[in-house]
């Protein structure tokens, strides 16, 4: 059976230290009902530990939660990754760690690193500097978190700043990539005329939120079930999946 | 100044060889690339600490004189095999893009 479900695979929780205190899991739900978004990744700086919580805050709500992370490689690009599970998305958190520099994060500098529960109430606090690059390559990150089974949309391209585009000039032929991602008020039309290195990629339109009302309702699937395989399915086009921004 | 001229002034290591005894006309140094597509012209040297292999196809496209891969970073294997294949000169440094930078400029090669 197809569904049509508006997505944003982008947002952030209290765990990454530039969001605002609001972007707790019961928040996040409830302004996904409001927009009637129907799949959610939750995308934390090169980290994953409130995942769970916000699967959790979803039961119920008829929301698929994606569990994911916004990683950071060495080249400095932003990188969503996306996965179908909790378990997934810890695993590639592991990785991630470990290609961290061994730094803490200076609260006063970059904001806190909240981890939560589903209720929003505060369990500890992350130490390690989140908002850092990695020592992976972009070509590491793809094929790690691929390895695990996962998808990888580079981020903002369309913005000047941790975007592959930006950054590297254009996509590596054969990066495996699943698409790309527009920043929250992109238009496509002028993006393709401005970057025609981003054509011929299947494109998102993500909130890449830090507060509730910077989450979006732009882009919407055409696929058989809310899964990674499927949304890729939908970038490429493929199998009668589609993906369209309003 | 030369390529090699300048190598060997900079003392700065070859990770591949091009034209070597080309002539540098003017520099640029930045890590985004999409700001050295926009500025950088042929025949200018180009200081960055990306290592990346599109640094190459950047460097093919616009015709560089060289690329000069600052503080040491070694760049991927695929790097520079395709420096190699497009004779791109890529050279490497162990200083900063500011001394690099500073020394180049002091050698007469100017921002265009």
């Amino acid at each position: 059976m197809w569904r049509y479900l508006l997505a944003d695979l982008h947002l952030h929780t209290v765990l990454s230290p530039c969001a605002e205190v609001e972007m707790i899991p019961p928040l996040i739900i409830r302004r996904a009902r409001e927009l009637g978004l129907e799949i959610i990744a939750v995308t934390d700086h090169n980290a994953a530990h409130n995942v769970a919580a916000v699967v959790e805050a979803a039961a119920g709500a008829g929301i698929t939660v994606l569990p994911g992370m916004e990683a950071q490689s060495r080249e400095e690009v932003h990188l969503v990754c996306l996965f179908d599970t909790v378990e997934q998305a810890l695993a590639w958190q592991e990785r991630i760690f470990a290609a961290l520099p061994d730094r803490e994060n200076d609260e006063d500098f970059f904001g806190a690193q909240f981890v939560v529960d589903a209720t929003g109430d505060y369990l500890y606090t992350e130490k390690r500097l989140l908002s850092v690059a990695t020592a992976l390559s972009m070509e590491e990150v793809v094929a790690g978190v691929r390895a695990l089974g996962g998808i990888v949309l580079p981020a903002h391209v369309d913005r000047p700043s941790f975007s592959l585009i930006a950054n590297l000039g254009f996509v590596p032929p054969g990066l495996p990539i699943a698409g790309l991602e527009l920043s929250r008020c992109a238009e496509p039309a002028e993006v393709a005329q401005r970057l025609p290195q981003t054509a011929g990629y299947g494109q998102v339109v993500s909130g890449d939120a830090h507060r509730l009302e910077e989450m979006t309702a732009r882009t919407m699937f055409k696929v058989q079930a809310p899964t990674v395989a499927e949304l890729a399915l939908a970038l490429a086009g493929q199998d009668g999946r589609r993906v369209e921004i309003t | 100044m030369t390529v090699e001229e300048m190598m060997n002034r900079l003392g700065l290591q070859v990770f591949a060889a091009g034209e070597m005894e080309r002539d540098v006309t003017a520099g640029y140094a930045s890590d985004l690339l999409s700001c050295v597509m926009a500025k950088a012209q042929a025949g200018y040297v180009w200081v960055t600490l990306q290592a990346h292999p599109n640094v190459i196809a950047v460097a093919s496209l616009l015709d560089l004189a060289a690329v000069i891969v600052s503080e040491g970073v070694k760049p991927d294997l695929d790097t520079i095999a395709r420096a190699q294949e497009n004779e791109v000169t890529l050279l490497g440094s162990a200083q900063t893009t500011f001394t690099v930078v500073g020394r180049l400029s002091a050698a007469g090669v100017t921002g265009g």
